[in-house]
């Protein structure tokens, strides 16, 4: 059975870079995922809205906190994640580094799912 | 005896028994329980003809035991049914295999250094979790708990128990080789213990990729640099290789060493160990050449640059060009963090007939290890220096966590 890993890329806050710089990186994201699809590594990949869209639920006491904004304000935070199955970590490893070298210089974290 | 075999087979059984067993604390408790059980009986029944293979063996059957019992679904009984199958199947043969994949997981680079040097000692080296925790100066819960974690992870990650691809071997090998200099180094000056594992490990190595010129680099230089232990500390304080009484190194090893550095020249790949070694080879012979040590710290430049390196040279050109020259390469060098720069500056300052209190001072405030503070100290005092140094900071030598030094041992 194959392990299931979180590919979570880490961004600077702010805006992103513009369309000229953008567009070239995108088409290689399409590229390196649909080729994680065709390999039957693929499971699931989403990009987010910036985090200022992001709204932070707390339970507490009887009641439910809600906060506007992310739930750590930092100088990065995640703004998309791939989930891909593989053997083991090398493997995993391998597509978190095809990954990193097209999204340079953003950072990837690899974990695995627990199941 | 059980001890020796234990100190000899300890990563053997254990290496097998993770391959087996798909798990490495079960293969560590599964060879446990057959020491224990050697420990009972060997003194009755005498020592088995191959001590080795009834270790392997009695810890796969205990492992076995241990499913059956414990076996509440099917997959351990499915487990249980593979071990008996394979009960017959090769026992010794992949051995050197086995030790090779567990060393490549021991070094993955997913670890942290610390980690990678805390595995192979535990499950390749057969060190107490205790031993460990010493001889890198932490807690003995801070050590378990780096254990525990690099296991944990090896597991719910899936770090691959396997020897790596052609294409990655050069990348990962280096990591292997780093983890045992960096032992090596830890213990070379006052914990034998530690630099006699390193050789161990080293002999292992060389034993299971005997193509590999890098792994007989290293295992040379480490023996050259281990034949002047005995030569290497007087009173406390470092002795400095030209002050040492050559009668003290064991020539054996230094016979061995030089043998090692003559067959990595005839293989004519050269690496960073391999040029070190040639290096501690061309002292092992004195008088010192000290063009040809200036000729191998260029080639090592050409390989492996580095300011460490580029210091070490300077050193090497006092004695072919002159304190002066030397001192100009050594000026150029942004190591202020490091003690050997200030060290080495004062030596040439002294030289030149210069102040080199300064010098020395900064060197002393940056050292760690207290004998090589002691060799400081004691070079201030004869300059008549010593009550001036009033911040003098305590004998603490904490753990050290970056990249072993290339040649620390050189001059």
């Amino acid at each position: 059975m194959k392990q299931q890993y979180l590919l979570s890329i880490y961004q600077p806050d702010g805006d992103p870079p513009p369309p000229e710089v953008l567009g070239p990186i995108m088409a290689d994201l399409g590229a390196l995922n649909e080729e994680m699809q065709a390999s039957g590594a693929w499971v699931f990949a989403v990009g987010l809205h910036p985090p200022s869209t992001a709204t932070v639920l707390r339970a507490q006491g009887g009641d439910v906190l809600m906060t506007d904004g992310p739930f750590a304000e930092g100088k990065e935070h995640i703004g998309g994640f791939t989930v891909v199955q593989a053997e083991d970590l090398d493997e995993a490893l391998e597509w978190g580094r095809r990954l990193a070298a097209v999204l340079s210089p953003l950072s990837i974290e690899v974990r695995p799912i627990a199941t | 005896m059980i001890e020796e075999v234990f100190r000899a087979e300890y990563g053997r059984a254990v290496s097998v028994l993770t391959r087996l067993l798909g798990d490495i604390d079960l293969a560590e408790e599964a060879v446990q329980d057959a020491f224990t059980t050697a420990v009972r009986r060997w003194p009755v029944e005498g020592v088995p003809p191959a001590p080795a293979g009834w270790i392997i063996t009695t810890a796969r059957n205990r492992a076995i035991d241990r499913f059956r019992r414990e076996a509440k679904g099917q997959e351990k009984h499915a487990q249980a049914a593979l071990l008996e199958h394979e009960r017959e199947a090769r026992e010794v043969g992949d051995v050197a295999d086995d030790r090779l994949r567990l060393i490549f997981t021991c070094c993955h680079p997913s670890l942290a250094r610390q980690s990678q040097v805390a595995l192979t000692l535990k499950l390749l080296g057969g060190l107490s979790t205790a031993e460990i925790a010493r001889a890198f100066l932490v807690p003995e819960t801070t050590m378990a708990q780096r254990i525990v974690r690099a296991k944990g992870k090896i597991r719910a990650a899936r770090v691959p128990y396997r020897v790596p691809r052609d294409a990655d071997l050069p990348a990962r090998l280096e990591a292997v080789l780093a983890v045992v200099y960096l032992i090596f180094n830890e213990g070379w000056l006052d914990k034998a213990d530690l630099a006699d594992e390193a050789i161990r490990l080293g002999r292992v190595l060389a034993e299971l990729m005997p193509d590999e010129p890098e792994v007989w680099g290293l295992l040379a230089l480490m023996l050259l640099v281990a034949s002047r232990r005995e030569a290497r500390l007087r009173d406390g304080g470092i002795v400095l290789l030209r002050d040492q009484d050559r009668a003290l190194w064991n020539a054996e090893l230094v016979r061995e060493g030089q043998d090692l550095v003559r067959r990595c020249l005839r293989w004519n790949r050269p690496g960073p160990y391999q040029v070190q070694a040639a290096i501690n080879a061309v002292h092992s012979d004195p008088p010192t050449d000290w063009r040809q040590v200036v000729a191998l710290y260029d080639q090592l430049m050409a390989i492996a640059p580095s300011p460490v390196v580029a210091l070490h040279r300077a050193v090497a050109i006092a004695e072919t060009a002159g304190p002066r020259a030397a001192l100009r390469e050594v000026d150029a060098l942004d190591l202020d963090r490091y003690h050997l720069f200030h060290a080495v500056r004062a030596d040439l300052l002294h030289r030149l007939g210069e102040d080199p209190a300064a010098a020395l001072r900064a060197a002393l405030d940056r050292a760690e290890h207290p004998a090589e503070r002691e060799l400081l100290r004691e070079r201030l005092r004869r300059l008549g220096l010593a009550a001036a140094h009033q911040q003098d900071h305590a004998d603490d030598h904490h753990e050290r966590d970056q990249e072993p030094h290339p040649d620390r041992h050189a001059t």
